[in-house]
């Protein structure tokens, strides 16, 4: 207790809440515009937090991380066209409940449901941390090197359809960390000569081609589009409390939500898709699903919003980022010399608390201003997409060319930019990039420790953790092997597949 | 923008046309890293191989070589879908705006960030099919906002232009450099 009070200490200074009030109210309105998405803003901001406090940093930027799927639940529910794309679940029962004239009911509930949980994800990882607190540290290198390697697998393995590609961008990530002059032994590593590759491919410059200038030269080179949508009259904070009709759902919702959220390489997808099965299959109306399912609706945004705080898990205790917000939030701790890892959790968990606590907050910031200014929103989507490309191609310049004002890092950048954009239009995802050069430089650091105290191969596992770790990727590789067998022998003939370009896949 | 259609579209990602011609570059991209490896990276004596700096852009260029052949064969086995070339001219019809955001990178140095950006978002704007009095302020107010936001309030680092020298010097000449 004495140490979450002062977690709540370190969070009361002006700036603190002000970087809280910006990213949450801001996550919400980023959210909400169809195109941007939370990657995209993370992105952008990333540089200009590196001034900053290590903690106003942080809480800016997991207020727009934790704040951006409100905002996108109401372009789904309201235009069928999610603001972000782990909205794209509640397009299936908002939409059709905004067709029924309930398009106040269907984001009260989102909202309702998003903010339970929330808080209940937060407050079940209050409680956890003294026992990860403890845990962490048993995490040694060769624990640490399959904990990310099970992040890389994870990630391959969770694009399916596209498991080839996927593994190829993965290596491309982890070959792209490896670049420039080697740090053990000084040696250079594919520079070819070129004094701009010394240094190897900065983290920030890719992360901003890849998904802030892609998304901009995306709009730009597409038709417009400028949405319309409706008025929503009504109390939203009455419709909000209808979510206590689902109590169970919401419940179950969190908790797969804080699970998924735990497991690098996993996150808001497969959160949502075991939330929604379950609500289906234990529902007394599964026929609803997918016509404007109130439970259906609750079961996809309990789970998606319950993962950003669990997220922060693997990348505060182990320094191992799950997803691509959380791997851009690992370079603000790098440029602040802080290390993620089990040093941190055991020795600084007030400052884990407190980032925990300026989670708790900025659900209780955006419940009040989304209860206000829904309508006020409902105008900010209109904006037409390649309007909107202008102003995302104009801050990606700041980003990029604020970290250190070379011309080469806009470059490589604008390169990055256009290989985004052919990924985002082939539906391939642009995640196992950034998660390879994120966890191919730590399992690069953490096998070589590793194996200096490692004789025979067994060695390797054989502590409980170690064990664990290696029969989980062992497993995931052999079912998914046995997945795509079993997928095959009942295979669609290829005119009958879905060849469109998906917007919920190029954010 | 286009939406999911069903649960399934939603988890799975299906081929796209032009798969076969990014799977063929993916695979030549990594025949010439892998013709490069041994030229670009080295393996030093005396050491552990997982210690090696050359070992990660093995592994890496390796991974890549065999996963970029997976996906060609997989491309070269299915069927094929119509609209290869469509989809290419729709990657070349990007690298104008590729050419814009170079364009206002060399200026910045020279005009300042504020009348760039100004000069920027009005341009791009107006070449979107955005014309009229409206569509310009609203160029002009997301310019003066993002430096006001950024260079001003934020002070990120983005030096004054070369123009700025060309201002009478005091304290107005300071604060034009300092602050847009």
């Amino acid at each position: 207790m004495e140490v979450f009070l002062s977690g709540l200490g370190l969070l009361a200074t002006p700036q603190i809440l002000l970087a809280l009030l910006v990213g949450s109210v801001g996550g919400v309105i980023i959210g909400a515009i169809p195109g941007v998405g939370p990657a995209v803003a993370i992105a952008i901001l990333l540089p200009a937090t590196f001034s900053m406090d290590p903690l106003v940093g942080l809480t800016m930027l997991l207020g727009i991380y934790g704040s951006s799927m409100y905002g996108g639940s109401l372009p789904a529910i309201l235009i069928n066209t999610p603001g972000t794309a782990v909205n794209a679940l509640t397009t299936y029962d908002g939409y059709p409940m905004t067709r029924q004239g309930k398009a106040l009911h269907a984001l009260g509930l989102a909202y309702g449901a998003s903010f339970v949980s929330g808080v209940l994800s937060i407050a079940a990882l209050i409680l956890l941390s003294p026992l990860l607190a403890k845990i962490a540290p048993l995490f040694g290198s060769r624990e640490i090197f399959l904990a990310a390697l099970l992040g890389i697998v994870l990630v391959v393995i969770a694009h399916r359809g596209q498991t080839f590609a996927a593994g190829s961008l993965a290596a491309f990530g982890i070959f792209l960390g490896t670049v420039g002059l080697e740090p053990v032994r000084y040696t250079q590593r594919f520079t070819f000569g070129l004094d701009a590759l010394q240094s190897g491919f900065d983290l920030i410059v890719v992360v901003l081609g890849l998904f802030a200038l892609s998304q901009a030269f995306l709009l730009l080179s597409q038709p417009d589009q400028s949405p319309d949508s409706q008025r929503i009259d009504g109390n939203m904070f009455t419709a909000m409390l209808r979510v206590f009709r689902f109590k169970r759902i919401a419940g179950v919702g969190s908790g797969i939500g804080v699970m998924m959220g735990m497991i690098p390489g996993v996150g808001e997808f497969t959160a949502q898709f075991l939330s929604y099965t379950h609500a289906q299959k234990t529902s007394k109306t599964p026929e609803l699903f997918g016509k404007g399912s109130e439970e259906g609706l609750v079961a996809s945004e309990s789970a998606n919003n319950a993962v950003p705080a669990a997220a922060m898990i693997p990348l505060l205790a182990l320094g191992i980022p799950g997803e691509a917000l959380t791997a851009m939030m690992l370079s603000v701790f790098y440029v602040h010399n802080v290390v993620p890892g089990p040093a941190l959790f055991r020795d600084q968990l007030d400052f884990i608390y407190a980032l925990f606590a300026a989670m708790l907050l900025l659900n209780v910031i955006v419940v009040v201003f989304i209860g206000f200014s829904s309508n006020a929103l409902t105008r900010i989507i209109r904006i037409p997409t390649r309007f909107l490309g202008m102003i995302i191609l104009t801050l990606s310049f700041v980003g990029v060319y604020s970290l250190r004002n070379s011309v080469t890092d806009c470059v490589m950048a604008a390169g990055f930019g256009m290989l985004g954009l052919v990924l985002k239009r082939q539906n391939l995802p642009v995640v196992p990039i950034i998660l390879g050069m994120v966890l191919g430089g730590i399992m690069e650091v953490k096998l070589r420790s590793a194996m200096a105290r490692v004789r025979e191969p067994l060695d390797f596992v054989d502590r409980p953790i170690a064990a664990g770790l290696a029969v989980a990727i062992v497993l995931l590789i052999g079912f998914h092997v046995w997945g795509v067998i079993r997928e095959r022998r009942s295979r669609l003939p290829e005119s009958e597949r879905d060849h469109d370009s998906h917007d919920t896949q190029q954010r | 923008m286009v939406r999911s259609k069903t649960l399934q579209d939603l988890f799975k990602r299906y081929r796209r046309p032009g798969d076969m011609f990014v799977a063929a570059l993916s695979l030549l991209f990594s025949l010439f890293l892998l013709a490069n490896l041994p030229s670009q990276t080295t393996w030093v004596a005396r050491v552990q191989t997982f210690a090696q700096p050359a070992f990660w852009p093995t592994v890496a260029v390796v991974t890549m070589v065999v996963f970029s052949t997976l996906h060609l064969v997989g491309a070269l086995v299915s069927e094929r879908i119509e609209g290869r070339w469509q989809e290419v001219a729709e990657w070349v019809k990007a690298l104008e705006y590729v050419l814009w955001f170079m364009v206002y990178v060399s200026v910045v140095p020279w005009l300042g960030y504020l009348p760039a950006t100004i000069l920027f978002t009005l341009l791009l704007t107006w070449r979107l099919g955005y014309r009229g009095l409206n569509w310009s302020l609203a160029a002009l107010g997301v310019a003066v906002f993002v430096v006001v936001l950024f260079k001003s309030m934020l002070q990120v680092s983005i030096p004054a232009g070369a123009v700025y020298d060309l201002l009478p010097s005091g304290p107005a000449r300071t604060f034009i450099m300092t602050y847009f």
